[in-house]
C-alpha cells in the first residue's frame, strides 16, 4: 500500500471514530477492528505505544501472579522496624495499596508531586507478600495458614544478603521509568515502617521483541518456563481456596530463589552438552525427543546404542514428577549485577519466582529432587531464598480505608 | 493511532464521573432544614484524594480536591475534626516583600457549580492549628465541613508523610520539615 492510500484510509477511519465517539452505537470491537486494519507494513511502529496500557489492581487475586510477565521486575525485600506490629502493618498496607491502586492506573500517588512520572504505567503491577514472621506473629490467629521456611537443599549457597525478609513487594512493568517511579513511591511510603534489605532487579525480553505468550530465554540460553500451569489449572495449583483459609482465599504462596549462573564454566560446555544437560534443544526449546517446544518429552526413548535420549539426570527429567499435583507457577526473571570483582565483571542468574497454593506439597518435592541430582547443578547455585504469603486482592477499584491488601488477614473478624 | 487516542478522553471522563458520583453523597443530613425544599449545600460536596500531612504535634494541613456536584454555587464556611480544637480555611498569598504567607480565607472556599476547588501545598488548604494527637502515616482522619447554609458533611483524608513544596509552618511543629531524621523518629508502633 502506498503512503497516500494509507493516510486517506486513516483519515476516513479517524473521522468515523470521532463520529462514533459522539454517539452510543459504536462498539469498541468495531474500533479495534479498524485499528487492526491499519496495521500494515506501511504503519510505523511508533504508533503502537504501550505506555498507557494497564493491568487491573483490584480483583479476587492480586495482579502480578498469573499476569503475563512484563519486561522488568523490581523485587523488594523489607524488614519491619522494631515496634511496628499489627496496627502499624495495617497502616502501611493501606498506604501501599492506595499507592498501587493509583499508580497502576496512571494516576499519581496521593501527595506525590511528580505527577508526570505516573502517566505511563506500561502494565505496572504491584504485588505484596508477608514473610513467615508476619504470618506467625502479626496476623490474628485463626487464619489457618502456615508458612514454613524452605528446608535446606544440598545445592544451597545461601547468603544473608538475599535472605528471608518480613515483607516482599514485587513491582513489574514494561517500562523502566514507570518501574523506578513506582518503586520510589513505595519505598518513600515504607519509611518509618520498614527498612529495605534487598532489591532484586530482573528483566525478560523487551515488549514486542517476540510475540506475546512466547516462553522467555534465560541467560544460559535456554528457553525457560515451558511447563507452566494453564489459567484453568491455576485454580487448583495456585490460588488458596476458602477450604484452605477463609481469610486467605484468593491468595497464594511465593518462593523466591536467587540462582546464580556460573556462565564462565557454562561457556566451556559444547552445544550438545548443554542440550544434554537440560534435555531440550537450545534453538526452540523442544525436548530432545520432539520437534516443537510444547511436545511432550518421551522419557523412555533410547538412541541407537540403547542410551536414553533424555538423560535420567537431565534437568527436565529430574524436574518432572509422576505426581501431577507437584506442579506450580513459574514466573522467572533474569538478573545481571555489575561485579568488577568477578572474572566476568558481572554476576548473572535467575530470579526464580514460584507461586503455589502449598509450597511444601508442590514446590519442595521438586526442588529436593533437583538438589539431589540435576546435571544443571554444576553450573548453578542458589544464593538467596525466601518464602511469602501473598494475600488475596482488594475488592474495590476506588479507595476505601477498610479495603487494602491484607485487610482481611490483619483485621480480626 | 488517532482512533485509539480518540477513545481515551471519553473513557477518562466516564471514570471521573463515576468517582465523583460514588463519593458525592455522604452528607450527614443532620442539619438539614426540614422546611426547605432545596437540597442542602453539603449534600453536593465531597473531598476527593484527601490527605493530611503527618505530624506529631502542633500544626499541619489537609489537602485534596473539593468537588461540588450541584447546579448551585456552594460555600464551605468552616471545618472541624476530632484531631484538633481549631481548624481554619487558609489561602497562600504573596506579601509586600515577595514572600508567601498563609492567612484565613475571607468568605470561605467558594465552589462553582460542578466545580472543583483544589487544596494543595503552597495553595489553599485546611489548616489544622493544634493537634491533640499524633497523626501517623496511614491513619484515616475524618473532617466535618460546614457550608454557608449550615449543612455539614463528613469527608475522610489519609495521613501521608510529605516533605515537598517547601512547606514550613511556624510555631516549631517538629514534624513540619518532614526530613527523614525527623520522621524516622516517629513511632509507627501500635501504641
Amino acid at each position: 500500500m502506498d503512503e497516500s492510500g494509507l493516510s486517506r484510509r486513516h483519515l476516513l477511519q479517524t473521522g468515523a471514530a470521532a463520529f462514533g465517539g459522539a454517539g452510543l452505537g459504536w462498539s469498541v470491537g468495531t474500533l479495534v477492528e479498524s485499528e487492526q486494519q491499519l496495521v500494515s507494513p506501511g504503519a510505523t511502529a511508533a504508533d503502537r505505544t504501550f505506555g498507557a496500557e494497564t493491568i487491573a489492581f483490584a480483583g479476587l487475586h492480586q495482579a502480578g501472579v498469573t499476569t503475563s510477565p512484563t519486561t522488568h521486575l523490581s523485587l523488594l525485600g523489607l524488614d519491619l522496624d522494631a515496634g511496628v506490629h499489627r496496627a502499624g502493618l495495617a497502616r502501611l498496607m493501606l498506604l501501599w495499596s492506595d499507592d498501587a491502586r493509583r499508580l497502576t492506573t496512571g494516576q499519581p500517588a496521593l501527595a506525590d508531586e511528580d505527577i508526570e512520572l505516573a502517566e505511563l504505567p506500561a502494565r505496572l503491577t504491584v504485588t505484596f507478600g508477608f514473610g513467615p514472621r508476619v504470618v506467625s506473629d502479626l496476623l490474628p490467629a485463626g487464619h489457618g495458614l502456615a508458612l514454613a521456611p524452605l528446608p535446606p537443599f544440598r545445592t544451597d549457597r545461601l547468603t544473608n544478603e538475599w535472605g528471608q525478609t518480613d515483607l516482599v513487594v514485587q513491582v513489574c512493568s514494561d517500562d523502566p521509568v514507570a518501574l523506578a517511579h513506582g518503586r520510589r513511591v513505595l519505598l518513600k511510603d515504607g519509611r518509618g515502617f520498614a527498612k529495605l534489605r534487598w532489591t532484586q532487579d530482573g528483566f525478560r525480553r523487551s515488549r514486542r521483541a517476540e510475540p506475546d505468550g512466547s516462553t522467555t530465554r534465560n541467560l544460559m540460553g535456554q528457553v525457560d518456563g515451558t511447563v507452566n500451569p494453564s489459567a484453568s489449572e491455576a485454580n487448583d495449583l495456585v490460588w488458596l481456596s476458602p477450604d484452605d483459609s477463609v481469610r486467605g482465599a484468593g491468595g497464594t504462596f511465593l518462593a523466591v530463589r536467587r540462582i546464580r549462573m556460573h556462565l564462565d564454566k557454562w561457556d566451556r560446555v559444547s552445544r550438545a552438552g548443554k542440550e544434554f544437560t537440560i534435555g531440550r534443544r537450545l534453538d526452540n526449546g523442544a525436548p530432545l525427543t520432539g520437534a516443537e517446544e510444547h511436545d511432550e518429552p518421551d522419557l523412555n526413548a533410547t538412541d541407537e546404542h540403547g542410551f536414553p535420549v533424555i538423560d535420567p539426570a537431565s534437568h527436565i527429567h529430574r524436574a518432572r514428577s509422576k505426581n501431577h499435583a507437584e506442579r506450580f507457577l513459574r514466573r522467572a526473571y533474569n538478573y545481571v549485577v555489575p561485579d568488577p570483582g568477578l572474572p566476568a565483571g558481572e554476576d548473572s542468574g535467575l530470579i526464580f519466582l514460584a507461586f503455589a497454593r502449598d509450597l511444601t506439597a508442590q514446590f519442595v518435592p521438586i526442588q529436593a529432587r533437583l538438589a539431589e541430582q540435576d546435571l544443571l547443578n554444576q553450573w548453578t547455585s542458589a544464593v538467596g531464598s525466601a518464602v511469602y504469603l501473598i494475600p488475596p486482592g482488594v475488592g474495590q477499584t476506588t479507595a476505601d480505608a477498610g479495603d487494602f491488601v491484607g485487610s482481611r488477614l490483619l483485621t480480626r473478624a | 493511532m488517532h482512533i485509539r487516542r480518540a477513545l481515551i478522553p471519553a473513557a477518562a471522563v466516564l471514570t471521573a464521573a463515576a468517582l465523583v458520583s460514588s463519593c458525592g453523597s455522604d452528607s450527614t443530613g443532620a442539619t438539614k432544614d426540614p422546611t426547605s425544599s432545596a437540597p442542602d449545600q453539603a449534600s453536593a460536596v465531597a473531598l476527593k484524594d484527601g490527605w493530611v500531612k503527618a505530624a506529631r504535634t502542633g500544626m499541619t494541613a489537609a489537602f485534596g480536591a473539593l468537588t461540588n456536584d450541584s447546579d448551585q454555587e456552594v460555600t464551605i464556611a468552616s471545618a472541624t475534626s476530632d484531631i484538633t480544637g481549631s481548624m481554619e480555611l487558609h489561602e497562600t498569598v504573596e506579601t509586600s516583600d515577595g514572600s508567601m504567607a498563609m492567612q484565613p480565607k475571607k468568605g470561605g472556599f467558594v465552589l462553582a457549580p460542578h466545580g472543583t476547588h483544589t487544596l494543595e501545598p503552597g495553595g489553599d488548604h485546611l489548616m489544622i492549628m493544634d493537634l491533640n494527637q499524633a497523626l501517623k502515616p496511614g491513619q484515616t482522619v475524618t473532617i466535618t465541613l460546614t457550608m454557608a447554609d449550615g449543612s455539614t458533611t463528613d469527608v475522610t483524608a489519609t495521613v501521608k508523610r510529605f516533605s515537598g513544596a517547601d512547606e514550613h509552618y511556624q510555631n516549631g511543629d517538629p514534624g513540619d520539615d518532614g526530613g527523614d531524621m525527623d520522621m524516622n523518629d516517629m513511632d509507627m508502633g501500635d501504641g
